[in-house]
């Protein structure tokens, strides 16, 4: 137990309420510097707007994702000869309404990148702070798990994890997540080694800060950086990713509206109606886009050691 | 020197059995038994899997299994596939010239655009040029290249006729192809028009894997060189009044290359995922199309082995780069 004369060094308070205070100030600083890059705050708008759209997706659909209308089918956009309003984007070749498919699509890659990210993130943290707290054979061993898993070309491992457990969204997630892990791991490691032995690590110690305390509440904060840098442009990759293996036939299975295999679909008819094929590959590239602008501005903020990467 | 490439050869060791155990437990993670999966929609009576099972080894502890499937893959044994009946090394000879072919051809374009754009940005920094070069670089690197290859097949085949959208030469051309590759081939057949057939075919597939990595080189390239370009002995350079372009091309350019090396080394895995869509969906006969068809029909030897080679190429190309990074720079050897 630390004595409680004795003030917690680390990451903890002084006084009660400075943590909010101090954690106020630095997002405000962050702020201000993240605001004067016009392009990230361009893509974190889009990024914004994008999360509203899926958050709201069946109030902003005009139709139903999977109703098949049989009276309009492969219909072009409606500012196209042969358009009409009512489809604004067009229809596929089953008649359902493009527009409405790219709005709920949006959900679907959206929620992929979350549950990816999230799923990779606790992983990788987890790993990389017993690898790089502990050291020694435990580190070696789970070092060399995460150099197995990079040896494999990322879309490959995702695709025999996805021959394992089945098609399906769920374990493209998981397979994507599995193979994302490792770049957090890593991260991870190599940041608490280098924090392991500054002072106020070993002043935390000193003053009695149990191991669980020292990884979480000391360590781990100063390691952030780079992980949500890290944490932004896996959530681009995991979309690319998931769009990558619906495009094969591996990811999310018809009629659930998703970008990728939207894509995949279409593919027959990509000389005779450009619409079915351009439309969901805009989608997943503004959303990627904005993503990636958004990263490239954190990282410029947060870690100025990244900015060659 | 000889010490850092033996110890980074002793240290692929544990990876390389790791690998060794993915692929082996590939096949015993599926659902279902190996020999229920061979027999497929035929199906087997008790007798006949028990007796299948006890043939194949199957029946073993695993650790016996396994390392009977090491020996195997010391023997060069690789398994036969499925459905064409044939060991899978000769299927993997087969097919992996044309992704050699594609993928030296995708990364030359990637390394002739992507590093001059970049250190040019770099040297005109904040221009318009700068600023252009950056925003495509961008694009390309947040591009759908599934989508990406649709667009062009579109926009050249559909829209010019100006090239050909799958396979590696026209189906009018049939000549013997002792190296594999393509261009090669098509040069010593002598064919007329052979060669040109082959470019053709070749051109659209190359641009479409080249992008990411082109755009990756590109942004690598102009960090680097501006970190470069503010160090002291770029100034001391330009205050002895050498000339710009002397400047950036001497002195700059040699030691902004040195990153852009390991970034055109890390794009060699990245350069596989791309090829297993790239190949997809231009029917390239390479070994991501194979892998890709023998995962949709369930050609389970193939997929276990093409895993185990990919992995292992990339990983011996990865550490061919780093032997190369030592070379140029000696600071690696001694870290």
């Amino acid at each position: 137990m630390p004595d409680p004369r004795i003030p917690a060094l680390g990451g903890t308070p002084r006084r009660p309420g400075a943590r909010e205070g101090t954690a106020r100030a630095a997002f405000a600083a962050f702020w201000r510097s993240f605001r004067q890059n016009r392009s990230a705050v361009l893509g974190l708008g889009v990024v914004a707007a994008l999360f509203l759209v899926a958050l709201f997706a069946p109030l902003l659909a005009p139709h139903d994702p999977v109703t098949q209308f049989r009276d309009a089918l492969l219909l072009p956009p409606a500012w196209e000869k042969g358009g009409r309003t009512a489809y604004l984007l067009g229809t596929d070749p089953l008649g359902r309404d493009i527009l409405s498919r790219l709005i709920m699509g949006a959900r679907t890659s959206l929620m992929i990148g979350l549950v990816v990210v999230v799923a990779a993130l606790s992983i990788g943290i987890t790993l990389g702070l017993i690898a790089g707290y502990f050291g020694g054979w435990l580190d070696a061993v789970i070092m060399r798990v995460m150099d197995v898993v990079l040896a494999f070309p990322s879309l490959l491992l995702a695709l025999v994890l996805v021959a394992i457990l089945g098609p399906g969204l769920m374990n493209a997630m998981i397979a994507i997540a599995v193979v994302l892990q490792p770049h957090f791991a890593r991260l991870t490691r190599a940041s608490v080694m280098a924090e392991k032995g500054s002072e106020y690590v070993i002043a935390a110690r000193i003053a009695g800060a149990s191991t669980p305390r020292l990884m979480l509440r000391t360590i781990l904060p100063n390691c952030l950086s780079p992980l949500i840098v890290q944490g932004t442009l896996s959530f681009s990759t995991a979309i690319l990713d998931a769009a990558a293996l619906g495009f094969l036939g591996l990811g999310a299975q018809p009629p659930t509206p998703e970008w990728g295999t939207m894509l995949a679909d279409a593919r027959e008819f990509i000389l005779s109606a450009w619409w079915v094929v351009t439309m969901p590959g805009l989608a997943i590239l503004i959303t990627v886009l904005a993503i990636n602008l958004c990263g490239d501005g954190l990282r410029d903020v947060l870690d100025p050691r990244l900015k060659r990467s | 020197m000889l010490n850092f490439i033996v110890r980074k050869i002793a240290m692929l060791i544990p990876t390389l059995f790791g690998i060794t155990i993915v692929s082996f437990g590939f096949i015993h993670l599926l659902p279902g038994d190996p020999v229920t999966l061979m027999a497929g929609d035929k199906g087997m009576t008790v007798q006949e899997h028990a007796a299948a099972m006890a043939r194949l080894g199957l029946d073993r502890p695993l650790w016996q299994q396994y390392l009977g499937y090491l020996g195997q893959l010391a023997h060069g044994n690789l398994g036969t596939s499925l459905v064409t009946h044939r060991p899978v090394l000769n299927d993997f000879l087969t097919f992996f010239p044309a992704t050699l072919e594609l993928s030296i051809c995708a990364m030359v374009l990637a390394v002739v655009i992507g590093m001059p754009l970049g250190v040019l940005a770099a040297v005109k920094r904040g221009t318009w040029f700068d600023q252009l070069s950056m925003s495509t670089a961008l694009v390309g690197y947040s591009m759908p290249i599934f989508w990406w290859g649709l667009l062009l097949i579109v926009l050249f085949a559909g829209v010019l006729h100006w090239a050909p959208v799958s396979g590696r030469i026209s189906l009018m051309y049939y000549f013997p192809q002792p190296t594999g590759f393509m261009l090669i081939d098509s040069l010593l057949s002598g064919e007329p028009g052979a060669f040109r057939s082959a470019v053709a075919h070749l051109a659209l597939p190359s641009i479409v894997l080249a992008t990411v990595p082109m755009a990756v080189i590109a942004r690598q390239s102009r960090s680097a060189m501006l970190e470069v370009l503010g160090q002291d002995y770029v100034r001391t350079a330009r205050a002895k009044g050498l000339a710009p372009g002397l400047v950036v091309g001497r002195h700059a350019l040699r030691n902004a290359l040195i990153p852009v090396v390991t970034v055109v080394g890390l794009q060699v895995g990245a350069l596989m995922t791309g090829a297993i869509l790239t190949e997809t969906i231009f029917s390239w006969p390479g070994i991501g199309k194979w892998i890709v068809d023998a995962i949709s029909s369930r050609d389970y030897p193939v997929v276990q082995s093409g895993l185990l080679v990919i992995a292992t190429m990339v990983m011996l190309v990865n550490l061919v780069v780093d032997i190369l990074y030592a070379v140029i720079n000696p600071r690696i050897r001694h870290a």
